[in-house]
């Protein structure tokens, strides 16, 4: 015997609102790539613009989770969920904020002469994007297998972010003059890193939403 | 959020005989949502909503003071037809308590009482009823059977058919579900939560999740007062009244 909740519904809408989040974050870092790869200020200056919707957006969907907790008294799965929710908007708000840190660094370069030709910096951005993608994808699909799969992929893109330091670093000692664009590019390479850092955090907590299993701080399993 | 108040009490007091149990309560009840009365045992919830029926006038030297109107109109008033009154605000009780009849006979005993004859009518209501009442696909194929035959969830659902066939417009519930185990309780809860729809609901509980879950606004009772009502999240999220905050967090005593 199935009985259809009005509180389904009211975890249904937190889902959608979280995706909605998911959205416009996705958009974010897509267009703070595009603002690098472009050295574009005016796509720059539109990310770090439409920045307060998604700080909007967090703070509605913890109203909701908070009424939803005083109101129903979630159990079991439903607490997993909402638990995790409360968990992933942070995650989200904080992505966002590194696109605009992108966006700003971005404004700054288009300032300088550019450098060098980049290399590492376009697949790292690509491999964050992707994660978080990915993470939110297996939150909506409840799929704890793709976010260890994300997980596993950290260690690629934090590999990326040193090789992006390293080859950023010989321009640094051959010019003194490349030292500013160069640290701003290491930051942006930091920023992208951190973004998958918060899409492993996403996966870890979908983990938890679908096995109850909290794998944070834990040493990696073998597979 | 907030709709017109279908119920309006102003400056309500109760007494059984010299004893006063409720002390100018004025609240408004509003149309089409889900009222939860919470407050500890002897607080006058469940003589409140008695009130809004005038349920109470059958106990010797009960009176009470003050106006309750429905739509603008006080039910205390001289000349007040208490059968109407009672068609137009139904009640179901936390003991379901089915006549010794047939499901169907069960149902159609409002409409019978009010003179309806046509078959058609019975059995169109009965099932509209039924069906409001989600009970209808449990037992269509059995309406003759004895209404003790239900389980107990189905009993009280049966009894919210009764109460819903001679069309009320509020339907006031004490402690309906707290018989029941968690799954038939699920069950009247999603069925308030449809009925509101249609109906005003005033509900009296013990249990504060439940009105948590169930209803829109909360009026918390204590001693014979209103303490505090509010939206429902308001209430559980924060209250205005500390004694509403030590209630609601149990730290009563």
């Amino acid at each position: 015997m199935h009985i259809q909740r009005h509180f389904d519904r009211d975890l249904e809408e937190i889902k959608d609102l979280l995706l909605r989040m998911g959205a416009m974050v996705e958009e974010s870092i897509q267009q703070s790539i595009r603002a690098l790869l472009d050295r574009d200020s005016a796509i720059a200056e539109e990310v770090i613009a439409n920045d307060d919707r998604i700080d909007r957006m967090e703070v509605l969907i913890d109203q909701r989770v908070i009424e939803l907790i005083a109101k129903m008294q979630p159990a079991a799965v439903d607490l997993r969920f909402v638990a995790t929710a409360m968990k992933i908007t942070p995650e989200l708000e904080r992505i966002a904020d590194l696109a605009v840190d992108v966006c700003e660094r971005v404004i700054e370069l288009s300032r300088e002469p550019q450098i060098k030709p980049l290399v590492q910096l376009p697949r790292l951005a690509e491999d964050a994007q992707r994660m978080v993608r990915q993470a939110l994808d297996s939150f909506v699909r409840r799929d704890a297998n793709l976010a260890r799969q994300v997980i596993k992929e950290d260690d690629v893109v934090d590999q990326l972010t040193v090789d992006s330091f390293r080859s950023l670093l010989t321009y640094m000692l051959e010019d003194t003059r490349n030292i500013s664009p160069a640290i701003r590019l290491t930051f942006i390479g930091k920023y992208f890193e951190r973004m998958a850092d918060g899409a492993t955090n996403i996966c870890e907590m979908v983990v938890y939403l679908v096995e109850g299993t909290i794998i944070k701080h834990a040493p990696p399993q073998p597979a | 959020m907030s709709k017109p108040a279908k119920i309006t009490v102003r400056d309500f007091d109760f007494y059984y005989g010299a004893a006063k149990v409720l002390h100018g309560i004025t609240l408004d009840i509003p149309e089409r949502q889900v009222t939860a009365l919470i407050g500890p045992s002897g607080c006058g919830k469940s003589t409140f909503v008695r009130s809004i029926n005038r349920m109470n006038d059958i106990i010797p030297e009960a009176r009470g003071e003050g106006t309750i109107e429905i739509d603008g109109r006080n039910i205390y008033a001289g000349g007040t037809d208490v059968v109407a009154l009672r068609r137009r605000v139904g009640m179901v009780f936390q003991k379901s308590n089915p006549f010794p009849k047939s499901i169907f006979e069960n149902v159609a005993y409002g409409l019978r009482i009010g003179g309806v004859r046509n078959k058609r009518e019975l059995h169109e209501t009965v099932e509209k009823s039924l069906v409001r009442a989600a009970l209808w696909d449990e037992v269509k194929d059995r309406l003759n059977a004895s209404a003790f035959a239900l389980s107990g969830g189905q009993q009280q659902r049966l009894c919210i058919a009764r109460a819903l066939a001679v069309d009320p417009e509020i339907v006031l519930m004490d402690e309906p579900a707290s018989a029941l185990d968690p799954i038939a309780t699920t069950k009247i809860e999603e069925l308030i939560w449809e009925l509101k729809e249609n109906y005003t609901i005033v509900i009296v509980t013990h249990n504060m999740q439940q009105a948590a879950r169930v209803s829109d606004s909360t009026a918390f009772f204590m001693l014979g007062k209103l303490v505090e009502h509010g939206e429902t999240k308001t209430i559980f999220m924060n209250p205005k009244e500390k004694l509403t905050e030590d209630y609601v967090t149990g730290r009563f005593g």
